[in-house]
């Protein structure tokens, strides 16, 4: 094919700038259309990162240029820090709650979904409107709307008619309401995006698959069970996966629904929430704050090629 | 679709589904009947001690108060985030675009090792890094600036990478005939590959524009001066705070939802297909 076809003897009696422009100058034409953006992506992702490294290992307050060469105890520190380590917990608490409720919700109003002949495109529509909306909004209905802590707000009165008193959703710790407040305010926004990825993956399945199990009188949860499920092993994987990834990410809803005057409570800080008052709060510490940045690159890209290896991605060319 | 409907029992089980889907739908509809509720009260029936389904008081003032609420640079947010969305849109697609043909199409010794290493910042998220990035980006004095907003923005590992696919996908014998017809790699690029890739390219476009213009982390770290505020950190400035009306911050919501309602209304189809190709890449 002429794309790949290679000129002969284009190595003996060149000229070196002839060999470096390759065949029909094929390497001057390759960083024409890559190097734009492999520059952009070495300045901007690559530096920053070894930059932090670099931060990481000394003591840098106010300035990001280093002050003191202070060698790991920037990540010891960081690793004994009980701040740190529970705003690892509660990633965990989060995303325990959030990634299974997401895949069951978001997978049971995929089937539904597809399995509607009217209005189909009518309800595909409505679970997907909230992905329209941003954590700021999303946060600002939430909190002004639906969890107020007084009787202006939708919950409290729902609650009012059953007789209930009003509860202050976020100023309280125990028990901890607000955890209701930043699961479902998420639930709402995200649903619909992975709605349409499992819609997707049981639009590939193969009708014939069903056809046989109709003949062999399979309906209803075994043709779940035994069909649908199974084959979309893919797509749920990459649902997980990208739950989990999301929730380690999680920032902009903890920070409109709970943060007050510049303050955040003490409790329910996810990591970047406490990385963004470590490294640009009052004392804009680069140098822990670049330890926590590089800890948690870690962290998410081992979790993230550990996940690729047990599925399959990754490798794929 | 291509389910096979069950017979048995058939007009029951299509009961309890649109039953479900009809509450769901509801559940869903219900915090944008909230936002444009309150964007039309007034500030004592919002904040007082009992729900109203609807405005006791219509308060259409709610609007001109927004914009004209010294504390709210409503207006000027509203141009930062189109500004910067636009921007970000077109760069994005022009050099991931280019890049991911460059990958797919130029046969170069050094391909594969470009390509790890573009694929090896897919595993790592960019909120991750904002600790990092925003060194950088202060030390080339980009904080408070639309520059600091943009520029990091543009050079986006996932869109490459599916552009590549998409390119690799792409029929090839047009582009031999093109070729042959001695366009080169950049005119076939621009006057043949590229007229022939506007729904994929209008899928990543919608994904791309959404993603920016509700951005929240990376406008917070960098837009310190109001004169920098997107639409989004306007808005949350004002929740966090607590410093101005209420239902004129509701009423700037709604406004800031408007272009994105107006996008899924029209281009629902490419922000769906968008979804599912960046959902799931590796298919």
């Amino acid at each position: 094919m002429s794309l790949t076809r290679s000129t002969p003897g284009a190595r003996a009696g060149t000229t070196l700038a002839q060999r470096l422009r390759g065949p029909q100058n094929r390497n001057l034409w390759f960083w024409v259309f890559v190097g734009p953006f492999l520059a952009g992506l070495l300045v901007f992702v690559y530096v920053p990162i070894g930059w932090s490294v670099y931060l990481s290992l000394f003591e840098s307050y106010n300035t990001v240029t280093p002050t003191r060469f202070v060698g790991l105890s920037n990540y010891t520190d960081m690793l004994t820090d009980a701040a740190f380590r529970s705003s690892l917990g509660t990633f965990v608490v989060f995303a325990a709650a959030i990634v299974p409720i997401t895949f069951v919700l978001s997978l049971a109003t995929a089937l539904l979904v597809a399995r509607t002949r009217v209005m189909q495109t009518f309800f595909r529509s409505v679970f997907f409107l909230p992905v329209a909306c941003s954590y700021v909004v999303a946060a600002l209905i939430w909190r002004m709307g639906i969890f107020t802590g007084t009787g202006s707000g939708l919950a409290n009165a729902l609650l009012g008619r059953l007789g209930i008193d009003s509860v202050p959703w976020l100023s309280l710790t125990d028990p901890p309401w607000y955890w209701l407040v930043l699961v479902t305010v998420r639930l709402w926004l995200q649903i619909g995006f992975f709605m349409i990825l499992f819609l997707a993956g049981i639009q590939r399945i193969s009708p014939t698959l069903y056809e046989a199990a109709a003949i062999d009188g399979a309906v209803g949860w075994k043709v779940f069970r035994y069909i649908t499920f199974p084959q979309l092993r893919t797509t749920s994987t990459a649902v997980l996966l990208l739950l989990l990834i999301n929730a380690f990410q999680a920032f902009d809803e903890f920070f409109n629904v709970l943060s007050n005057f510049g303050t955040y409570p003490p409790y329910a800080r996810p990591p970047l929430v406490y990385l963004y008052y470590t490294a640009l709060g009052q004392g804009q510490d680069f140098g822990h704050g670049g330890a926590g940045a590089v800890i948690l690159t870690l962290i998410i890209g081992i979790a993230a090629l550990v996940q690729g290896r047990l599925v399959g991605f990754g490798g794929r060319d | 679709m291509a389910i096979v409907r069950d017979r048995r029992g058939s007009a029951l089980a299509d009961g309890v589904r649109y039953g479900a889907l009809t509450l769901g739908s509801i559940a869903f509809l219900i915090p944008f009947y909230l936002l444009a509720r309150s964007a039309f009260m007034s500030e004592q029936d919002l904040i007082g001690t009992s729900f109203h389904l609807l405005p006791p008081n219509w308060q259409l003032s709610n609007l001109t108060g927004l914009f004209t609420n010294p504390e709210i640079p409503m207006a000027r947010s509203l141009v930062n985030s189109a500004v910067i969305a636009v921007t970000q849109t077109v760069g994005v697609l022009v050099i991931s675009g280019l890049a991911g043909y460059g990958l797919a199409r130029i046969p170069y010794r050094w391909s594969n090792a470009v390509f790890y290493l573009i694929t090896a910042t897919l595993l790592i998220p960019a909120a991750v890094t904002f600790v990092p990035s925003f060194v950088l980006v202060s030390s080339l004095g980009w904080i408070s600036d639309l520059r600091g907003l943009i520029v990091p923005g543009l050079f986006q590992a996932l869109a490459t990478f599916l552009f590549r696919q998409f390119f690799l996908n792409f029929p090839k014998e047009i582009e031999e005939a093109a070729f042959l017809d001695g366009l080169g790699y950049w005119g076939t690029f621009w006057r043949v590959v590229v007229p022939n890739s506007y729904g994929f390219g209008a899928a990543i476009a919608t994904i791309t524009f959404i993603g920016s213009w509700n951005a929240f982390l990376w406008p917070l770290v960098i837009g310190r001066d109001q004169s920098s505020w997107t639409v989004q950190i306007a808005l949350s400035t004002f929740l966090t705070a607590q410093s101005t009306e209420v239902s004129q911050l509701f009423m700037g919501a709604l406004v800031a939802i408007l272009p994105l309602l107006l996008m899924f209304i029209f281009l629902q189809r490419w922000i769906v297909e968008g979804v599912e190709r960046t959902g799931i890449s590796g298919e």
